[in-house]
C-alpha cells in the first residue's frame, strides 16, 4: 500500500498489489479440468475447502454433474467448519494488528488448529486438501470422524462466548474499532463488496440464501447484518455468523445420510464437459467466490476466471481509510479480512 | 547479618585495598566504582533473567511454552541472545546521520543507568543519599527522550521518524501526570529525598496494617496515575506505539541491528526496572516489609521482591490489551490522568490538613472518586458505546 499521511492522518491510499501473482487463471487454461483444482487450494489458502467447492459447483454446473446426498451434506459440513476456522483466524489477526501481542490470536490459533487436524484426518493435508471432486467428494469420512467432529461443533460456542467476552468490553478495544471507518449499504453495493463486510453495512445478503446452492435450502438458519458497517459491525458480524455456521452443522451432522459420496459414472481423469459458459459462485467466508468457465469441448477450459472476494472487497479501502490514522488502516484492512493469496491468485 | 552482606563485603574489601597499601584516594574511587559497577550489574542480571522470563510469561499467558531449548528451562537464552547480538552485522544505512546515529543507543542508555545511583535499595543500601533525588530522578530520565527522537531522526527513514515523532508526543505528555503524582508523595512525605520518602512510610497501622502511600486515599489514584504514566513513559504495551510494529515495522529502531540494537533493548528494561522501583519507593513502602513480623527478612530482598512483582505486572499487561491510538492516547493524558493526578494532589491537601484522621481519609476518598467518575464520564460515553443489536434475517 502506498500511503501519503499528513503528520498521523491519512490523506491517500492506493493498495498496490501483484507481488502474489502466479498466473492462476493462464495455468489452468493449459491444464485439464481436475489439474487445477489443487491450485484453487492456493487462493485462500486460510479456507481452502470452500475454493474446491465453488470450482466443483462451476464444473458441475456447467456439465450438469448430479452429486450425491452424502456428498452434499458432507460439503455444507466442511465449508461451514471452513467459516469458523476462516472467521476464528479473523479475530485473532485483527487483535494482532492492533498489538495485542498475539495473545488473542493464539486462543483463536487453538480452536483453529483443532479444524484443521480434522482436515488433516479427513484430507490428508492441513490446508492444501485438494478434496472436491466433480460429482462429489474424494472419498468417504474415516471411522468416527462425525463423532469427534460433533463433539468439537458443541464446543464452538463456548470459544465464542470467551472470545466475546474477553474482547468485545474492553475499551481500548471499543476506541480502536467503534465508529472507525463506516460505510453505508449503498456504498458497499457501489463498491461491489460481498460476504461479512457488505452484510455489515446493513445489506442482507448471502448467496446461501439467494442462490441455495448445494442443499442450504434445507437448513434453517438466519444472516446476521450490522447496522453502521463501522469496524465494530465488521468485527461482530463475525463472531454471529460463526454461531450460525453452529446452527447449520448440528443440524447437517444430525441429518447426514449414509451413501457414496461420489457420482461414479464422472470420468476424472480426462474430463471433457460439453461447451458452454458457466458462472458459479457461493459464500465463501470471505464474501462472493465465483468461477467463471468457458468450455469449448476439450479437455482445457477455454477461459477460466476467478472472482476473488478479497481483491473486489479492497476497491473502497482508499475511501474507507482517508481521514483515519496510520494505526486504523491496519485495522480497516484486518477488518475487510483479505487473503493476499486470492487478490493476486 | 544477611541484612548487612552488601555493606559489610564493601567495607571488607576497602580494607583490604588499605591494607596493601593503596593510597586513600585510590580506594575511594576504587570503592565509588565498585558501588556503580555492582549496581548497575545487579540491574543488568536483572534485565538478562526478565528478558527470558518475560518471554516465559508471555507464552504460558498465550497458551504455548516459550523459550526452552538453551539451557534448563531455556534460561541460557539470554545468553545465547546476546552472542547472537554481538556477532550480527552493525548495518549503518546509507544516508543515515552516522555520528547521530551512534550516539542514540549511548544516550539513550547512559541515563538509565544513571538513575539507578539514588534510588535505596534497603534500609542502609542508597548508593548515593541525595536529598534531591526524586528531581535527580526526573531530570535525568528526561535525556531518554532526546535519545529515542535522535535515533528516529538519524535513521533517516519514514518509519523512524512517525516513531519518533509519536515517542516525544507521547512522553511528554506523560511526564507531566507522572511528575505530578510523584509530587504528591513528596508534599506528603515532606520530602524529595527518596530514602526519606521511605522512612516517612515505615509505622503500621494498629501495628499490623503497612502505611503505604498507595493504601491511602489520594496515593491510590496518584498511584494508579503514575502507574499508568509510567507504563508510557516506558515504551511498554498498551503505549508502545514508538515501536508498533503492526504499523511502523519498528518504529525509531527499524535502522537499528546488531548490538546498538541490543543496547536499545537493555536501555528500555533497565528503564523499566528503574520505574518500578521508584513506583515501589513512593507508593509501596521501598525495601519495608509489608507485615512488621516479617522484618527478619532482609530489606533488600523485600524491595526486589517488589520490584519484580510490578514488572510481572507490566508484562502481564503487555500480554492482555491491544495497543492505543495516538489521538485516544494523549486524550487520555491530557483530559483524564492530567486531571486526576491533580484531583488527587488536592485530596492529599484534604487528607492532611484535616488531621491524616479516618474521617479525613473518608472525605480525600469521596473527593478522589467523585473526580475519577467526573472525569471518566466523557471517555464513557464516547468509547463504551450502547449495546448494538444485529437484525437477523431468516
Amino acid at each position: 500500500m502506498n500511503v501519503t499521511l499528513e503528520g498521523e492522518t491519512v490523506v491517500a491510499l492506493k493498495p498496490v498489489f501483484g507481488y502474489l501473482h502466479r498466473n492462476h487463471e493462464k495455468l489452468a487454461e493449459g491444464m485439464s479440468y481436475l489439474g487445477s483444482m489443487p491450485y484453487t487450494d492456493r487462493l485462500d489458502y486460510i479456507c481452502p475447502l470452500t475454493n474446491n467447492w465453488a470450482y466443483a459447483l462451476a464444473v458441475e454446473k456447467l456439465a450438469g454433474i448430479e452429486v450425491p446426498e452424502r456428498a452434499e451434506y458432507l460439503r455444507v459440513i466442511l465449508a461451514e467448519l471452513t467459516r469458523i476456522q476462516n472467521h476464528a483466524a479473523f479475530l485473532g489477526f485483527v487483535l494482532g494488528d492492533m498489538g495485542a501481542w498475539g495473545t488473542a490470536l493464539m486462543y483463536a490459533f487453538r480452536e483453529r488448529e483443532r479444524i484443521l487436524d480434522f482436515f488433516e484426518e479427513l484430507t490428508g493435508a492441513r490446508m492444501m486438501v485438494n478434496f472436491m471432486r466433480f460429482g462429489g467428494c474424494r472419498w468417504d469420512t474415516p471411522a468416527g470422524w462425525l463423532e469427534e467432529v460433533r463433539k468439537f461443533v458443541k464446543g464452538v460456542p463456548n470459544f465464542l462466548d470467551e472470545m466475546e467476552k474477553l474482547l468485545v468490553e474492553n475499551e481500548i478495544l471499543l476506541a480502536r474499532l467503534v465508529g472507525v471507518a463506516p460505510l453505508s449499504g449503498k456504498r458497499a453495493i457501489e463498491g461491489g463488496l460481498s460476504g461479512p463486510p457488505l452484510r455489515a453495512s446493513g445489506v442482507d445478503y448471502d448467496i446461501r440464501k439467494v442462490d441455495a446452492y448445494g442443499i442450504y435450502s434445507r437448513f434453517r438458519f438466519r444472516i446476521p447484518r450490522g447496522e453502521y458497517g463501522d469496524c465494530y459491525d465488521r468485527f461482530m458480524i463475525r463472531i454471529h455468523e460463526a454461531r450460525e455456521s453452529v446452527e447449520i452443522l448440528k443440524q447437517a451432522l444430525d441429518e447426514i445420510p449414509e451413501g457414496p459420496v461420489l457420482n461414479p459414472k464422472i470420468k476424472q481423469r480426462g474430463f471433457r464437459p460439453p461447451p458452454g459458459e458457466v458462472y458459479a459462485r457461493l459464500e465463501a467466508p470471505k464474501g462472493e467466490l465465483g468461477f467463471h468457465i468457458i468450455s469449448d469441448g476439450t479437455d482445457r477450459p477455454y477461459r477460466y476466471r476467478v472472482r476473488p472476494p478479497s481483491l473486489i472487497n479492497l476497491t473502497l479501502l482508499e475511501e474507507m481509510c482517508i481521514g483515519a490514522k496510520i494505526a486504523d488502516v491496519m485495522v480497516i484492512l484486518g477488518s475487510i479480512d483479505i487473503v493476499l493469496g486470492e487478490v493476486d491468485r | 547479618m544477611i541484612e548487612e552482606l552488601p555493606t559489610r563485603l564493601y567495607a571488607w574489601f576497602l580494607q583490604l585495598l588499605q591494607k596493601i597499601g593503596l593510597p586513600s584516594i585510590i580506594v575511594d574511587i576504587v570503592g565509588a566504582f565498585l558501588i556503580a559497577i555492582s549496581t548497575c550489574a545487579v540491574f543488568l542480571a536483572l534485565f538478562a533473567l526478565t528478558s527470558v522470563l518475560e518471554r516465559k510469561i508471555l507464552a504460558r499467558v498465550q497458551n504455548r511454552l516459550g523459550p526452552n531449548r538453551v539451557g534448563p528451562f531455556g534460561l541460557l537464552q539470554p545468553v545465547a541472545d546476546g552472542i547472537k547480538m554481538l556477532i550480527k552485522e552493525d548495518i549503518i544505512p546509507h544516508n543515515a546521520d552516522k555520528i547521530l546515529h551512534f550516539l542514540a543507543p549511548v544516550l539513550a542508555l547512559i541515563p538509565s543507568l544513571l538513575v539507578l545511583a539514588i534510588l535505596p535499595y534497603g534500609s542502609n543500601l542508597v548508593p548515593v543519599n541525595l536529598n534531591s533525588g526524586l528531581l535527580y530522578y526526573f531530570a535525568i530520565s528526561a535525556i531518554a527522550e532526546i535519545a529515542i527522537f535522535l535515533a528516529g531522526w538519524a535513521g533517516n527513514n519514514k518509519y523512524s521518524v512517525l516513531g519518533a515523532m509519536r515517542a516525544i508526543a507521547q512522553i511528554l505528555s506523560y511526564e507531566l501526570p507522572l511528575a505530578t503524582s510523584a509530587l504528591c508523595v513528596a508534599l506528603a512525605a515532606g520530602s524529595l529525598s527518596l530514602p526519606q520518602i521511605v522512612q516517612s512510610q515505615n509505622n503500621y497501622l494498629l501495628g499490623l496494617f503497612p502505611n503505604w502511600f498507595l493504601f491511602t486515599p489520594w496515593g491510590l489514584a496518584a498511584g494508579l496515575v503514575f502507574f499508568i504514566a509510567a507504563l508510557a513513559e516506558t515504551n511498554r504495551s498498551p503505549f508502545d506505539l514508538p515501536e508498533g510494529e503492526s504499523e511502523l515495522v519498528a518504529g525509531h529502531l527499524t535502522e537499528y541491528s546488531g548490538f546498538k540494537y541490543a543496547t536499545f533493548f537493555i536501555a528500555e528494561y533497565v528503564g523499566m526496572f528503574a520505574i518500578c522501583a521508584l513506583f515501589v519507593t513512593l507508593f509501596l513502602g521501598g525495601w519495608l516489609p509489608p507485615l512488621p513480623f516479617l522484618a527478619f527478612i532482609p530489606s533488600w530482598i523485600w524491595f526486589f521482591a517488589k520490584v519484580c512483582f510490578i514488572a510481572f505486572v507490566m508484562i502481564w499487561i503487555r500480554a492482555t490489551l491491544p495497543r492505543m491510538r495516538i489521538d485516544h492516547l494523549l486524550s487520555f493524558a491530557w483530559k483524564f490522568l492530567l486531571p486526576l493526578a491533580f484531583s488527587a494532589f488536592f485530596a492529599l491537601l484534604l487528607w492532611h490538613y484535616l488531621g491524616r484522621n479516618i474521617l479525613s481519609s473518608l472525605l480525600s476518598f469521596a473527593f478522589i472518586v467523585a473526580a475519577y467518575f467526573a472525569l471518566g464520564y466523557p471517555f464513557t460515553q464516547r468509547y463504551s458505546p450502547r449495546k448494538r443489536t444485529y437484525l437477523f434475517s431468516e
